[in-house]
């Protein structure tokens, strides 16, 4: 998982309650052999005007103008500011890995669903709860800026404002050093990784048949 | 040192580090990926900005889609295609070895394998397949693993496991002519049931063990998952040795002489001690046919279809039942009454070129009887195929009417086009007779080569000791 220490990163306003992960990735696309590739259907309901399929080409379908993911000033957005209870419905991980898919690494509203909130973090995406009030507040500057982006200090558990505001938010110690040192299930396994090369260069000796490169050992036709 | 099991000796040199809760980091040698189980955890690598930690340990063949016929006009099924062709990708980009579909080397991963010499004894070996089990044959600790944990090997070139308890299956005598590995496997599962093993690493052992070449070991440690054990293994000894000298990625030289030197201590001491022993004695044992949907629902040819009002267990006898609905069969059948539509010869079970041969000595100068619809033999690689060519078995099943097909999976699992239909009846030396495991109501009855073979030939099931060919 890569780690976030620190994120600057232009703002999308997605500007509903409620937003579900269905919503956020409709169910035909969880017929998927890949866990990346969900970011062209992030959305999919509301980003396209047709009706959207796995397998087709979706550069070739009509985007919906109106919808904001799709407006010229948002393009490049790797922040998402939400309203409340964002990610709720079904646990679908293909919801962060859509959003991760797609360039969003932080997502900021007043309240997260539960599982959905989990999920991020299992998937190096943070999500951040703000006062119902600041989030507002970040709507309206959005609007007003065009190209307006936010700078999230994790360390210090910080987000500052083109303005030079700086606004503190809560994260769980555990959680917050998973995501800096970017672990997961194997990234605690890495962290013994000076173990297993100490048991590789011990069995080199030991057993070096076991260590021929089948990339080399493959001379022939 | 206290005296060691080969599951001890296994675990032990494989530990990296013990945990704090009784885990242990087991370091893994060898990697096998197949085109199924392992695009998530080719996605979830890239996802993370991972790099497999030692690409050079994995090796990869597409097998259960593949088709078997007509291979060189591609993959019809788009679904099919897309995982195979996933497979080619992800290695590409990985700079994992493959065998592509249509590599000569190609075949089913637990058979290829030990074909390259890519699997050596004293090795971890694991596998995004339940079937890994196989490799245990040459005194590897090898075991089937999830997606999640194919991309945690790939990434960390370990496993986070706990280990098992040890068990020894001891087999005792010299089997009949034309009783083979598989009918030893499928009377072991018999006794002890598809739970018999859980939890357990099974060491197969004792004289009628010995007496069987690796494909044969192959053969018996490949259903341990059938018994409910991850693993099967079998101690090192010279038919080990022989079966890996000179195999492609064997070592050579003097790199040689240190492996043999040390395989050699790859078994279990005399005095050791093991959580679970069972001991049969198969010097009378007839050849097996399984008769219900679990290959534990087994009994000897010369034996009727068991009837399930003689079973006490209630929750057992009810599953008898509802299996013998399924297969449509009656109790007190005798087994050599049950009539086959399809024949199916391959799997990485019973497809190595000793299978072949035991089949095609049952077939030679016969014809399929007219009442099967279908017979077909899919050898476990394309070295198999060829090896076979070269001794002309291939003529030998064409000349009497069966198929024969490129190597894979095929009608195993029928996630390709060969499948069998609703009620149709199978012999097959596959490894599972689940329901609809070789196709939507599809019935499956496990046997050696030589039986399904036979059962080609005369429509039915027959008892290879006494119809000598
Ligand atoms: S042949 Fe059958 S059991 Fe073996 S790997 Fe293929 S599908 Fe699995």
């Amino acid at each position: 998982m890569e780690a976030l220490t620190r994120h600057t990163g232009l703002v999308v306003p997605l500007d509903r309650p409620n937003v579900d992960t269905d919503a956020i990735i409709p169910k035909q696309y969880l017929k998927s052999i890949e866990r990346t590739g969900f970011g062209v259907n992030l959305f999919d309901d509301w980003r396209y005007l047709d009706p959207g399929e796995p397998g087709m080409d979706h550069s070739r379908r009509r985007p919906n103008p109106d919808f904001v993911l799709n407006q010229p000033r948002y393009q490049g957005a790797s922040i998402l500011l939400a309203r409340e209870n964002f990610g709720c419905g079904s646990s679908r991980e293909h919801a962060p890995w859509a959003l991760q898919d797609y360039g969003i690494r932080v997502i900021i509203a007043p309240s997260f669903a539960d599982i959905f909130y989990n999920n991020c973090f299992k998937n190096g995406l943070l999500p951040i709860v703000l006062p119902a009030q600041t989030v507002d507040r970040l709507f309206r500057e959005v609007a007003a800026q065009e190209g307006y982006t936010l700078d999230v200090d994790v360390g210090a558990q910080t987000i500052t404002t083109p303005g030079g505001e700086v606004i503190p938010f809560e994260l769980d110690p555990f959680r917050k050093r998973c995501l800096m040192e970017g672990l997961d299930d194997i990234g605690l396994t890495l962290q013994h990784a000076d173990e297993i090369r100490a048991y590789e260069a011990r069995r080199r000796q030991e057993a070096p048949w076991l260590f021929q490169d089948l990339n080399e050992g493959d001379a022939r036709p | 040192m206290s005296a060691q099991t080969l599951y001890d000796k296994l675990w032990s040199e494989h530990v990296v580090r013990v945990n704090d809760d009784g885990t242990a980091l087991l370091y893994i040698d060898r990697h096998l990926i197949h085109e199924v189980t392992s695009p998530q955890a080719f996605a979830g690598l890239r996802l993370a900005g991972r790099k497999p930690w030692r690409p050079g340990a994995n090796l990869a063949v597409p097998d259960h889609n593949v088709p078997t016929v007509g291979r060189e006009l591609g993959i019809a099924d788009p679904v099919s295609r897309l995982q195979v062709e996933t497979l080619d990708k992800n290695c590409a980009e990985f700079g994992i070895l493959e065998f592509p579909m249509n590599d000569p080397r190609q075949g089913i991963v637990h058979v290829i394998g030990p074909e390259e010499g890519a699997t050596l004894p004293g090795m971890t070996v694991v596998c995004g397949d339940s079937h890994t089990s196989t490799h245990g044959a040459l005194g590897a600790l090898a075991f089937g693993i999830g997606t999640s944990e194919v991309e945690h090997v790939l990434a960390t070139q370990c496993l986070i496991q706990k280990k098992s308890k040890a068990m020894r299956v001891w087999l005792e005598g010299t089997p009949p002519a034309g009783v083979s590995a598989k009918d030893l496997i499928l009377a072991v599962i018999g006794r002890i049931g598809t739970a018999g093993g859980t939890g357990h690493a099974i060491e197969f052992a004792g004289p009628a063990i010995r007496a069987l070449s690796v494909e044969g070991r192959m053969t018996v440690c490949n259903m341990a998952i059938e018994a409910g054990a991850r693993a099967g293994f079998v101690a090192v000894d010279d038919t080990t040795i022989d079966y890996v000298h000179g195999r492609p990625f064997a070592p050579t030289g003097e790199l040689w002489e240190r492996a043999v030197t040390h395989w050699r201590t790859l078994v279990s001491d005399e005095d050791a001690v093991f959580d679970t022993e069972v001991r049969l004695d198969v010097s009378d044992l007839a050849p097996q046919v399984t008769w219900g949907t679990s290959p534990e629902m087994v009994v000897g040819v010369d034996q009727v279809v068991p009837d399930p009002d003689a079973e006490p267990d209630p929750v057992k006898r009810e599953g008898m039942r509802a299996a013998l609905r399924y297969m449509d069969l009656t109790p007190g059948t005798p087994i050599t009454d049950i009539r086959v539509d399809k024949v199916f010869i391959g799997s990485c079970t019973n497809s190595r070129i000793e299978d072949l041969r035991a089949a095609a000595e049952q077939v030679r100068g016969r014809r399929v009887a007219d009442s099967v619809k279908q017979a077909l033999v899919v050898p476990g690689s394309g070295l198999v195929k060829r090896q076979a060519e070269a001794e002309g078995l291939h003529r030998v099943f064409l000349e009497a009417g069966f198929e024969w097909r490129d190597p894979g999976c095929s009608m195993c699992l029928a996630m390709n086009a060969d499948r069998l239909e609703p009620g149709e009846r199978c012999a097959a030396t596959s490894n599972r007779n689940f329901e609809g495991r070789q196709g939507a109501g599809g019935r499956t009855h496990l046997v050696s080569p030589a039986m399904a073979a036979a059962a080609a030939v005369h429509g039915r099931f027959v008892d290879i000791r006494k119809e000598n060919p």
